[in-house]
């Protein structure tokens, strides 16, 4: 047995990892962090403390056995590795990646009070991309209970639910409006970032694990929430629709033709492969001096984007300064070596048009921090006759999005005043067997933090349909299968609908 | 299944040439045909590389299961679909139906007023108001009578048929405005205008009905990419507001949007349309070059 590790005895650098150097990077969209190697791996999980209480395991949304997953590691076990993780987290390749580590596991590790903290996430990361190499995956023997359950969106809400519904031994169905499965994973997050062939795999082991995918498919409009509990037979519904309807600030000329939201510029580019026009038939054609307002994860990953896609000169507008900034950290400081250029403490006034209906260039305001508001940062106030031009022919808006209406449109689901979808601690909703988690009900929020909800949520609902832990039916063998309502498009499918 | 997506598709099962530039396909989706109502939109793409582009319905049927769409084959997307969507063939993608359906009321006298795209999406509009027992007068615009189509269709909804040309070939010589002024002058009691069509068109028809004192509405199609709300990529000037046509709309009072904002914000890629479809029709007299020689 070896001698117990301390602070003093484990390695006191962090493993560093490659990464595509920034001036080749910035002119493809292939992925900037390369991920560990085995070595590499092997030798960062041995700075673990294998704290006897551990922070991390607490810092984590899906509270995944972190100490356990780099235990295997370290022992070069790392199938074992990725059953640990399994047992938590469905998406290691994916929350690898996107979760803000620092914030969370990273950000309470007690290695991290003084030398770096055990980089987790890069570590979780290895074990997600070598499972998918391998072709691992964590499929449990599923005893079918007969529930059904839908859940309507296929973003991190959604599916996290999904696994677990699924693992309960539930016929799970998930629905999504767009034609190819991920949410947010998939339209939002560039490739450089996430790898749509991540989200691919990921998907295909939610499909193994028996979940299925109905893309093409509007809940609200095509069948509302309401007829999936009383004619389709759903004993419960989740509700992970996302944040949705970005926020256009509302200052003069926000409609002019260069200008856009994050979510459409990111959409065109990551779902419908804009970067690929004219071999795909999506276009995305931008300005050379592009702004971006806004200061979180999407406003980086727009500004990396328009970079990639050719921009001379990408600016970051925000009103706060850097310490303030959502974005992880890693995608601030990639940013910066990409030579994306800040303007803290700036914020836009009016946006002016050019002779054609584009951009000619933005007003901008200075600002400077006063005293706190309501979420305890520090609140932005305009310094007086402050105002200057910067010269862009582009401008792009990432400031927040507010609550899609579609389901407030077509449910009796109580909203709050902003028009999010109203749950309580357990995630339910104010109709019985209806749960909802992720950015509908908070507001935007982080893919991990929706995932955590999409969890909370399948606990809940296995409580609310009388499942146990140990996996027991308590109903007889329902259809399962074909008989799922708009499985397959044909007819005979839907002939349980009854028409209003 | 073909990809991520799990889909196999959405079944074209019948296909009628109008002109040689209109046609019309009509889509296996029975719960489509069971949800959509007057006023709604689809998003569609025709191929996996495809563009999604958004087209109002034109027609439901419960009993075949089926919606109907009329496209005019106008940019690159349009025209490959003019060519590769035949009877038997599948559509990539189908979504709907969206937007916020259109409030049929009980006006007891209307004018549904229908050219260009719009002419097909204005039949559902026309036969709802029938059921809801008004009174109907239909105003329909072609530019010329080659171009008629479903003219049936709409008798048999409209009380009175007004058609438009703008060769005169057939019914009244003019436009649109010219036919909603000839009804305005026969009636009086017009309480409700509904128009779709081309932004031009659509403004034209509401200064009509502006200066009559009709209440009017208007059926937006502006540039959608997702169609949920999602991109804000369909914002359209309404009053003094921005609202997202696919979630707040597509329906507008018709005296308060701005349709000169619409008009500029519909060519914001018409240079990348340009590009497309001159790439697309080189591909094809190379293939048919290939073909023949």
């Amino acid at each position: 047995m070896a001698k117990k590790r301390t602070i003093r005895t484990i390695p006191q650098q962090r493993t560093p990892v490659r990464e595509q150097d920034p001036r080749e990077r910035v002119r493809n969209f292939a992925e900037v962090n390369c991920g560990y190697t085995r070595q590499e791996a092997a030798t960062e999980a041995e700075r673990c403390l294998f704290c006897p209480d551990p922070a991390c395991v607490a810092g984590c949304p899906v509270n995944i056995d972190i100490p356990g997953f780099i235990r295997e590691i370290g022992a070069q076990d790392f199938r074992a590795a990725y059953e640990v993780i399994g047992r938590a987290n469905l998406l290691p390749a994916v929350c690898g990646r996107v979760c803000p580590q620092e914030s969370q596991c990273e950000g309470v590790c007690v290695v991290g009070d003084t030398l770096e903290p055990v980089a987790i996430g890069r570590l979780e990361r290895f074990v997600g991309d070598l499972a998918i190499k391998e072709g691992w995956a964590s499929i449990p023997y599923i005893e079918p209970n007969g529930f059904k359950i839908g859940i309507v969106g296929s973003g991190p809400a959604g599916i996290a639910c999904a696994a677990d519904m699924a693992k309960a031994g539930c016929a799970v169905t998930v629905y999504e409006a767009f034609h190819q499965p991920g949410g947010v994973l998939r339209y939002g997050i560039p490739d450089f970032r996430l790898p749509n062939e991540v989200i691919d795999a990921e998907i295909e082991n939610l499909r193994k694990l028996g979940v299925r995918f109905e893309c093409n498919t509007l809940v609200g409009r095509l069948f509302t929430i309401e007829q999936m509990i009383d004619e389709l037979g759903f004993d419960a519904v989740f509700i992970g629709t996302g944040a949705g309807y970005p926020s256009m600030l509302g200052i003069p000329g926000d409609c002019l033709n260069r200008v856009l939201s994050a979510n459409e510029l990111l959409t065109r580019c990551n779902l419908m492969r804009a970067k690929d026009f004219p071999d795909y038939d999506t276009p995305l054609p931008l300005g050379r001096r592009v702004a971006v307002i806004g200061a979180g994860n999407t406003a980086m990953d727009a500004m990396r984007v328009c970079l990639r896609l050719g921009a001379e000169r990408v600016f970051c507008v925000y009103r706060r300064t850097k310490a303030e900034a959502p974005a992880r950290a890693e995608e601030i400081h990639h940013a910066e070596e990409e030579g994306i250029e800040f303007h803290w403490l700036t914020a836009p006034v009016e946006i002016l048009p050019d002779e054609k209906g584009g951009v000619g260039a933005m007003r901008c305001i200075r600002m400077e921090l006063g005293a706190p508001d309501a979420s305890g940062r520090a609140r932005p106030v305009p310094v007086p006759g402050s105002e200057h031009e910067l010269a862009v022919d582009q401008v792009v808006f990432a400031i927040g999005t507010n609550a899609n209406p579609i389901i407030g449109q077509t449910s009796k689901l109580r909203l709050d005043r902003r028009g999010y979808i109203e749950a309580d601690e357990s995630m339910a909703t104010s109709m019985a067997g209806v749960f909802a988690g992720g950015d509908i009900v908070t507001g935007a929020a982080t893919v991990i933090e929706a995932m955590g909800a999409g969890r909370r949520a399948a606990r809940s609902m296995k409580e609310y349909l009388g499942i146990r832990d140990d996996g027991t039916a308590s109903l007889g063998e329902a259809e399962r299968g074909g008989m799922l309502f708009g499985i397959d498009h044909r007819e005979r499918n839907f002939a349980r609908i009854r028409l209003a | 299944m073909h990809d991520a997506s799990g889909s196999a598709g959405f079944e074209i099962i019948r296909r009628e040439d109008f002109s040689d530039v209109t046609y019309l396909l009509e889509i296996r989706h029975p719960l489509m045909a069971r949800a959509a109502k007057p006023g709604q939109f689809v998003i569609v793409m025709s191929h996996a590389q495809g563009e999604r582009i958004p087209l109002t319905i034109a027609d439901f049927d419960r009993g075949r299961g089926s919606v109907t769409l009329v496209i005019q084959a106008v940019g690159k997307t349009t025209r490959e679909m003019q060519q590769t969507c035949q009877v038997g063939t599948m559509l990539y993608a189908l979504v709907g139906p969206m937007g916020v359906p259109s409030a049929i009321g009980q006006a007891k006298k209307v004018l549904c007023v229908g050219g260009g795209l719009g002419t097909a999406p204005i039949f559902p509009q026309a036969r709802g108001f029938s059921e809801n027992g008004a009174y109907v007068i239909g105003v329909l615009g072609f530019r010329s009578k080659d171009l008629i189509f479903w003219e049936d269709k709409f008798r048999g909804c409209c009380d009175e048929l007004i058609l438009c040309t703008d060769d005169g070939s057939a019914g009244v010589k003019g436009t649109i405005a010219d036919g909603m002024k000839l009804a305005i002058e026969r009636h009086r009691d017009i309480e409700e205008a509904v128009i779709i069509g081309p932004p031009v068109m659509m403004k034209a028809g509401a200064q009509v009905t502006r200066t009559a004192g009709i209440k009017t509405v208007v059926s937006l199609n502006p540039i959608m990419v997702d169609g949920t709300g999602m991109c804000g990529g369909c914002r359209v000037k309404i009053g003094d507001q921005v609202k997202f046509a696919c979630v707040d709309g597509p329906d507008f009072d018709g005296h308060k949007v701005d349709f000169d904002d619409l008009t500029m914000r519909l060519k914001r890629y018409a240079e990348e349309e340009k590009t497309a479809l001159a790439r697309w029709s080189e591909s094809c007299r190379l293939a048919q070059a290939r073909g023949s020689g």
